[in-house]
């Protein structure tokens, strides 16, 4: 069944749509990811304008995680604390990336820009991910018990700063400056790549602050709702490109989609959980490399100029 | 002052085939306006028409048609990628001044065998001899041969929205046509030029207009209307939408 969306202004397939919100939703809640890196070069694929993808994107992201980190709260793997200091650090963060992007636009180097910090973030990111659970894996088919998490063993420069917080949920005790400091780094990125910065965030919270990986999934979802609702409101307010037709379908197969992935994600164990996401990341980086190194199909391409002369 | 001339070389070809036209054209189209609705997925038109003749003049020859349907006007950017460092990167550019963001040329036989070469060029007929002007430094010009300007064309070609067909219109009988035009989905919102040439033995005997718009219409321009008139309240209704239907999942879903 074709749709027609208005602010696209392309026809698409309903159940196509629908499916992918569904796939992506589902791989969301099970990682904790809003998941904009993988749904908006879908969009584009399918011919949607980019500028209208990103924007649309980011409500139904706000929409699968807000789903999600209702179903964490319930369970009470959620932690209020760390999400609401994450957030101060990322409110600056977005404002200091949004800066950037307006000086890269007046560049006229943006896309070359967000292209390779897809790569290069998704490529470290990925490899970094499934190298640390194939050696977690590995662990514990030898039959070594899995590495016992100790109390502060977080990386040890973190304990020299001050403004220790207690973070009872995560049941770690650790200096407000480097959660601060990954909200803003959240933040800045997202807002330079469109992204709610979740494939980034879930591994900073596991392996720099040691938060245990359930709750990290709960409390990441608060952090990239409340940011991606804010997006939306500043995409719609400023540049008018939000589908409201588009994001609804994506809305409808994503929140389903996040309820199973968010029960599934619960069955699978961590380390596996961080290998699958890793190798995810990591063939998502993998793709929008092999796109800046390959030679294209065409080596030309047209584009709408906004305000021309 | 590039239309104006082409009109005045319309209105001469006219004027000197005047006193010997024993015809005239008479077109129309099923529908002048398409609406697009939440099922749009492109449409056709048809654009019919006669050759009325004069029956105390003597006639001319087998008649040809060609018909040039012309989209809204946008300004387009062709861009160039080419290797720097092991990677491709946008490096050249060229913008196009208001290029036809549709451009259909709908004809009988081939343009080259309807009329010559001047003719063709002198009133604008078929791909190649429309105007595409870029800018050139500071200045707009015409560049033929240009890569970028045949790169412009193909990548519209391959769209559906640039066309050429020279067995596009159909003669039912001697003096009675009919032409197909083909609107792809992606076709713009905006008003269409329909220019419906008579030729006969490569002359230009009689031209006449036409034109429809696309619209949207009912639920399709409200949101557009309320995304683009009231962003603010357009992005809180949407963001509050998507906060809404998450909670309603959570809560149809809830499990424990």
């Amino acid at each position: 069944v074709q749709i027609y969306l208005p602010i696209a202004d392309i026809p698409v397939n309903v159940f196509l749509v629908l499916a992918m919100g569904l796939a992506v939703g589902f791989l969301s809640g099970m990682f904790g990811i809003g998941g904009g890196f993988l749904m908006t070069p879908l969009l584009i694929f399918i011919g949607v304008p980019p500028a209208v993808a990103v924007a649309s994107v980011t409500t139904h992201v706000a929409a699968s995680s807000f789903s999600g980190a209702i179903s964490y709260w319930r369970r009470k793997v959620l932690d209020g604390t760390l999400a609401l200091t994450l957030l101060a650090g990322g409110i600056l963060g977005t404002a200091g990336g949004v800066a950037l992007f307006t000086w890269l636009r007046t560049l006229g180097q943006l896309d070359l820009v967000i292209g390779l910090s897809y790569v290069t973030f998704l490529s470290v990111v990925g490899v970094l991910m499934v190298a640390e659970s194939v050696r977690a894996i590995n662990r514990s088919w030898r039959g070594k018990p899995a590495e016992l998490r100790r109390p502060g063993s977080h990386v040890w420069w973190f304990h020299g700063l001050p403004l220790k917080l207690r973070f009872k949920r995560s049941k770690i005790y650790v200096s407000a400056i480097p959660v601060l400091a990954i909200g803003f780094i959240i933040g800045f990125i997202g807002a330079i790549m469109g992204i709610g910065g979740g494939f980034l965030l879930v591994p900073m919270l596991i392996y720099l602050l040691r938060v245990p990986t359930a709750t990290v999934i709960g409390t990441s979802m608060v952090l990239i709702f409340v940011t991606m609702t804010a997006a939306t409101v500043l995409h719609a307010a400023t540049n008018h490109l939000v589908d409201a037709v588009l994001a609804l379908i994506l809305i409808v197969g994503g929140v389903i989609g996040a309820q199973f992935g968010a029960h599934a994600g619960q069955r699978i164990r961590g380390e596996w959980l961080r290998l699958l996401l890793g190798l995810l990341v990591l063939s998502v980086g993998l793709r929008f490399a092999f796109e800046l190194v390959l030679q294209p199909d065409d080596l030309y391409s047209i584009r709408l100029v906004e305000g021309a002369l | 002052m590039r239309y104006a001339l082409a009109s005045m070389l319309v209105l001469a070809g006219v004027a000197a085939a005047g006193p010997a036209a024993a015809e005239s054209l008479v077109a129309s189209l099923t529908n002048h306006q398409v609406m697009v609705t939440s099922n749009y997925t492109g449409t056709e038109l048809v654009l019919f028409g006669s050759v009325e003749q004069d029956a105390t003049v003597a006639q001319h020859g087998p008649y040809d048609i060609v018909a040039t349907i012309t989209g809204p006007r946008q300004s387009l950017r062709t861009r160039r990628k080419q290797r720097v460092l092991g990677i491709w990167v946008n490096t050249a550019a060229r913008t196009f001044i208001d290029p036809p963001s549709y451009l259909a040329v709908l004809a009988n036989r081939p343009l080259d065998a309807i009329t010559g070469a001047d003719n063709r060029r002198r009133m604008q007929l078929g791909i190649t001899n429309t105007p595409l002007p870029e800018i050139i430094h500071d200045d707009i010009g015409e560049v033929s041969n240009d890569p970028f300007r045949a790169a412009l064309v193909r990548l519209m070609e391959e769209r559906g929205l640039y066309s050429e067909a020279s067995n596009a219109v159909t003669f039912l009988t001697p003096t009675l046509f009919r032409a197909a035009i083909t609107l792809p989905a992606q076709v713009p919102i905006g008003d269409y030029d329909v220019d419906v040439k008579l030729f006969a033995d490569g002359n230009l005997i009689a031209h006449t207009n036409s034109a429809f718009e696309i619209v949207k219409v009912g639920f399709e321009q409200f949101v557009v209307n309320a995304a683009r008139d009231h962003g603010l309240l357009y992005g809180f209704a949407t963001a509050m939408m998507a906060l809404l239907t998450g909670w309603i999942a959570s809560v149809a879903f809830r499990r424990d």
